[in-house]
């Protein structure tokens, strides 16, 4: 849980954006780092990014558990965070998340047994006008119907097949 | 330039005072004293950036000042908000500040477990003293209170996180008097918490004074022994020659045994001066203090209010409850026999024989840990 | 056909990329500005534009910048929000993604007129692939001379960072934003101080909104006095709006702010009328927060007047009747939406993203959303009405920053304007799950001239 060479690279050209001692700026940032290595954020890399920024462990404990995008438990490969806000629901995104649910048979914030997907429900993402609609990763999946469920689950799991 | 500090007037509830610029109105609203002075549960005088959340001490500015005699749109929290030349601030004389400090006490009981029959802070809480005077006399929140998981903070420091108001005050005291933090506020919106994250023991040399900063029963000391309820016991004003602090403390007895030392508190139950972890925990033989004698208890609560009086000889208030309420009568937290399982009306608490311990109350059957307390019964009555 | 300021060029092949922008008329603002202009004048020609805060309050962002604070040897910072976490609102998204050289060169503009050498973009965490885009953008705009030490010989100095919060709707408030961009929770400051004394690490700091930054750079174009002329009073420019929920085109419009509402939502430029063919029934005109209104009240006002698109119409009325253009997040229901079930799903937003520093906000969000739950799965009482709005408006006006308000207000209006709509679910407890539930105040369309 020790970042790789590049992203402590990075940590420092962040932390030189900010004035003398201010590195505590860094955190929201560094903490992203560390999620894109990990998955998520364990105490021991949690307590790492404070030793790196010269805080106390409990300062990055209270920004991480203050933000909702920070996986505090492991999550799986592909998590489906799925926006259920009023124009999402008034389109319908109800029913894309039980949809999801039986199909991957998991409730929301459930993970598979194989590890592979998440599910989960989220509050507004801003893509409103492109409801329903989810997160995958990095990226937003719209429109989504049933169809586009099969397909994006379908799509998860040869990619999933093929990297192992 | 003048030498002369220009002072400004401020005007409270009908009553002019003049203070230093920079003042709060809060702090200046205690210089005039009694029913003017709005409640403060989160703001504390030692504590810097202290203040602004708990909403209790919200006032009407009716003027800004002299020179832009405006009223302010919103009510403001008088401990963040300094006064100008010419302020006209109403307290208890205006309907929408009444209001508003009935729904703040509402939202800080919601989900309050008003379990004072076995908290020991009963007696010297802020929220139960704020409730008696500007609680609303029903609890209209059907729904289950807040839980949270237990965590253990080390053998000093007992955390009941239920009954928290989130003020803030224990963070900034690890922060600003202690050396390092290791407690903080987790999580976000109704779900935030104080809590250590992993576990860790709250144990730096003075830490302690969370315990006295916290306006409820949230953080408590572990070493308070016998757990007596607080109108049992007799504080002492007592000193001893420390090398860590100022070592001038109030032990608090019945009979001969100090069961428990705090920080000295003044009028608005702010400590005088910090404590370290050794004269509040250690220090409980008779030997270890110098008793200088009866310290004055000056607040409006039960520990003052005659109760108890005669027999702990603690200072009777100088004004019947009534007439500092202007006629009003005050409106009773709550019968406790009607809200509490854990005190049935057969169990009278001033009849008891010695202190009052948790153990003179029935036992929560499932677990055999902290008694039950709000039921079904009390959905009718809240304080 | 209404002017465009900010999307004029939205089509352009490759408009996303230095190139292509440049040779459209792009960066000559900058050239402009720092080659022609003094900071004071900026402002003044930003003052005379009558632009207002795009962000939801609408705060004139010349007399904003007037009041930064310059002590001696003190750096001063810019920061842009690009927070956009309002429901219904996805206008600065778009901007980002497709226009995102127009956002840089209104930033390098905004931190010449107010001193900032090191200028941020503190970009929701959700938007996760935007930071990349803009990262490129800045530096194209450095690589060829508008950014870094000395630009354009001027001898200003001007950085410009991205960063990404991690998932917080209160985070867009911009004091809260700023305690994030120090690496702490993103709990409001109490004010006062006011940024533009104490702000990023204590420095003066202005906050805008993304939207509002980028029209700085047709205000320098085409002149303040110029650009005051488009639109209508205090309304002046274009606006973006996001247009969502039942209607036939949803997606991000510029408008000028003289067109009525009637013709936004059913005209073919905009919206294109009620999805499915079906009425309108009510529309959240401004961002979730603002109040919501049936549609006889939001094409006309109260008085019966046409109801346009700006800030004075829309909030014609004032809650009473009225409602607020806020950020433009445009949500319309129709016939078949349930109100109840909307506001509740509103309910339970704002109850997540309360910090929960202050106790109106932290307990009356989980209360308000207990009792809406209530109601919304037939469990309510009738006094549960009456109690819900008793616990709004001892929200309201009463915590440390408006996320207390903006979640009061939707729940106000509601009731205001839907009371009958709660009572039906307190009375039918059994059918108020199984069907959505459009009962009153339907407005049929009304002809539109185009
Ligand atoms: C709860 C809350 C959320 C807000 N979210 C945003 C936001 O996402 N984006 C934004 O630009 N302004 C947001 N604002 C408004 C900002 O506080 C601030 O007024 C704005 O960024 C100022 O920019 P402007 O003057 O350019 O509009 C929010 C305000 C509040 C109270
Ligand atoms: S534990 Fe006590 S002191 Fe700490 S925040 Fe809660 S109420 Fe305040
Ligand atoms: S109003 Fe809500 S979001 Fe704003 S400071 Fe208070 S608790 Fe936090
Ligand atoms: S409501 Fe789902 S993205 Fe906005
Ligand atoms: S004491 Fe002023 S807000 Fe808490």
């Amino acid at each position: 849980m020790e970042f790789t060479v590049e992203r402590l690279q990075k940590v420092k050209e962040i932390v030189a954006r900010y004035p003398d001692g201010k590195q505590k700026s860094a955190l929201l940032p560094v903490l992203h780092l560390m999620q894109e290595q990990e998955g998520w954020l364990s105490v021991e890399s949690m307590d790492y990014v404070a030793s790196l920024l010269s805080l106390e462990p409990i300062e990055v404990y209270e920004v991480a558990t203050f933000y909702t995008m920070y996986n505090l438990k492991p999550v799986g490969k592909y998590m489906f965070e799925v926006c259920r806000t009023g124009p999402c629901m008034i389109n319908g995104s109800d029913e894309i998340i039980a949809y999801i649910g039986d199909k991957l048979g998991i409730q929301p914030g459930e993970t598979t047994a194989d590890g592979l997907f998440t599910l989960k429900t989220v509050e507004c993402l801003g893509a409103c006008g492109y409801a329903p609609m989810m997160q995958m990763g990095k990226h937003y999946k719209e429109h989504l119907t049933k169809e586009k469920v099969d397909a994006i689950i379908e799509e998860c799991r040869r990619n999933a097949a093929m990297n192992n | 330039m003048s030498e002369e500090k220009k002072l400004f007037k401020v005007t409270i509830d009908g009553i002019t005072i003049e203070v230093e610029p920079g003042t709060t109105i809060l702090n200046a609203a205690r210089q005039i004293g009694g029913e003017v002075t709005p409640p403060a549960m989160c703001y504390y005088t030692k504590l810097k950036n202290s203040g602004g959340k708990c909403r209790t001490c919200l006032v009407e500015v009716a003027a800004g000042s002299a020179a832009d005699p405006r009223p302010m749109p919103k009510l403001v929290a008088s401990c963040r908000t300094t006064v100008m030349d010419g302020m006209v601030v109403k307290n208890t004389t205006s309907e929408r500040v009444l209001d508003a400090r009935e729904g703040v006490v509402e939202f800080l009981l919601i989900n309050h477990p008003i379990d004072c029959p076995i908290c020991d802070q009963a007696g010297e809480c802020d929220l139960q003293d704020l409730s008696y005077v500007h609680g609303a006399d029903a609890s209209r929140f059907d729904f289950e209170k807040r839980t949270f998981v237990k965590h253990n903070l080390g053998p000093y420091i007992q955390l009941h996180m239920t009954r928290c108001i989130m003020c803030y005050r224990c963070v900034y005291v690890a922060d600003q008097v202690t050396n390092k933090r290791v407690h903080g506020i987790l999580e976000r919106g109704d779900k935030a918490e104080i809590a250590t994250y992993i576990e860790k023991a709250l144990d730096n040399d003075f830490i302690g004074n969370v315990i006295d900063v916290c306006p409820v029963g949230a953080l408590t000391d572990r070493t308070f022994r016998f757990k007596s309820r607080v109108w049992f016991t007799k504080p002492v004003k007592a000193h001893r020659d420390c090398s860590k602090c100022c070592g001038k403390v109030h032990a608090w007895f019945r009979g001969d045994e100090i069961l428990r030392v705090t920080g000295r508190k003044d009028q608005w139950g702010e400590v005088e001066d910090w404590i370290c972890n050794e004269c509040r925990f250690e220090k409980k033989s008779i030997h270890d203090w110098v008793i200088e004698g009866p310290a004055e208890i000056n607040r409006h609560s039960v520990i003052s209010q005659g109760h108890y009086s005669g027999k702990v000889g603690t200072t009777k208030p100088n004004e019947p409850f009534s007439k500092v309420m202007k006629g009003r009568q005050p409106n009773l937290l709550m019968d406790i026999h009607s809200v509490s399982e854990v005190n049935p009306p057969e169990l009278d608490l001033s009849a008891l024989p010695g202190p009052a311990h948790s153990t003179d109350f029935p036992k929560r059957k499932d677990t055999g840990e902290e008694p039950l307390t709000i039921s079904e019964k009390s959905k009718g009555r809240l304080g | 056909m209404g002017v465009k300021l900010l999307l004029d060029k939205v089509h352009i092949e490759g408009i996303r990329y230095y190139d292509a922008y440049r040779k459209n008329g792009g960066y000559a603002a900058v050239e402009k500005a720092l080659k022609t202009m003094s900071p004071e004048l900026i402002v003044d020609e930003v003052k005379k534009s009558g632009l207002r805060g795009r962000g939801g309050a609408g705060f004139p962002t010349g007399l904003k910048w007037s009041f930064i604070a310059k002590p001696e040897g003190v750096p001063r910072h810019l920061v842009c929000n690009a927070d956009e976490s309002e429901p219904g609102t996805f206008k600065d998204r778009y901007l980002m993604e497709f226009l995102p050289h127009l956002l840089i060169e209104g930033l390098i503009i905004s931190s010449f007129a107010l001193g900032s050498n090191v200028t941020f973009i503190y970009i929701r965490g959700e938007y996760a692939w935007i930071p990349e885009i803009l990262e490129q953008a800045i530096a194209e705009a450095k690589a060829n001379g508008w950014l870094g030490k000395n630009i354009l010989g001027t001898g200003f100095d001007c950085e410009i960072y991205v960063q990404r919060g991690a998932g917080a709707y209160i985070c867009g408030e911009e004091t809260a934003l700023l305690e994030s961009l120090e690496g702490k929770r993103g709990n409001p400051r109490i004010k006062p101080p006011f940024p533009a004394v104490k702000g990023l690490w204590d420095r003066p700091t202005v906050v805008n909104n993304v939207e509002t930054l980028a029209a700085v750079v047709p205000v320098i174009n085409m002149g303040g006095e110029a650009y005051a002329k488009i639109g209508v009073g205090r309304s002046t420019g274009t606006k973006l709006i996001s247009a969502c929920g039942n209607i036939n085109k949803p997606g991000v419009y510029e408008i000028d702010m003289t067109i009525s509402v009637e013709e936004f939502i059913y005209s073919e430029t905009y919206c294109g009328g009620i999805a499915k063919g079906k009425r309108l029934k009510a529309c959240i005109p401004g961002g979730s927060s603002v109040p919501i209104l049936p549609a006889n009240l939001l094409l006309k006002t109260a008085k019966g007047e046409t109801r346009y698109m700006n800030y004075e119409s829309l909030s014609d009325g004032g809650f009473a009747t009225g409602s607020m253009l806020g950020s433009g997040g445009f949500i319309v229901l129709d016939e078949d939406q349930c109100v109840v079930r909307h506001t509740y799903t509103l309910a339970r937003f704002y109850r997540h993203e309360s910090c929960g520093q202050c106790s109106p906000c932290r307990e009356g969000t989980l209360w308000m959303d207990k009792i809406l739950k209530n109601i919304e799965t037939g469990k309510g009482k009738k006094k549960d009405i009456d109690l819900l709005w008793d616990v709004q408006r001892r929200i309201e006006g009463n915590t440390i920053c408006p996320l207390g308000d903006a979640a009061a207000w939707p729940v106000a209006a509601a009731i205001r304007h839907f009371r009958d709509e709660f009572e039906w679910h307190v009375d039918h407890p059994d059918e108020c799950l199984k069907r959505n539930f459009g009962l009153a105040h339907y407005a049929d369309p009304i002809e539109v001239v185009t």
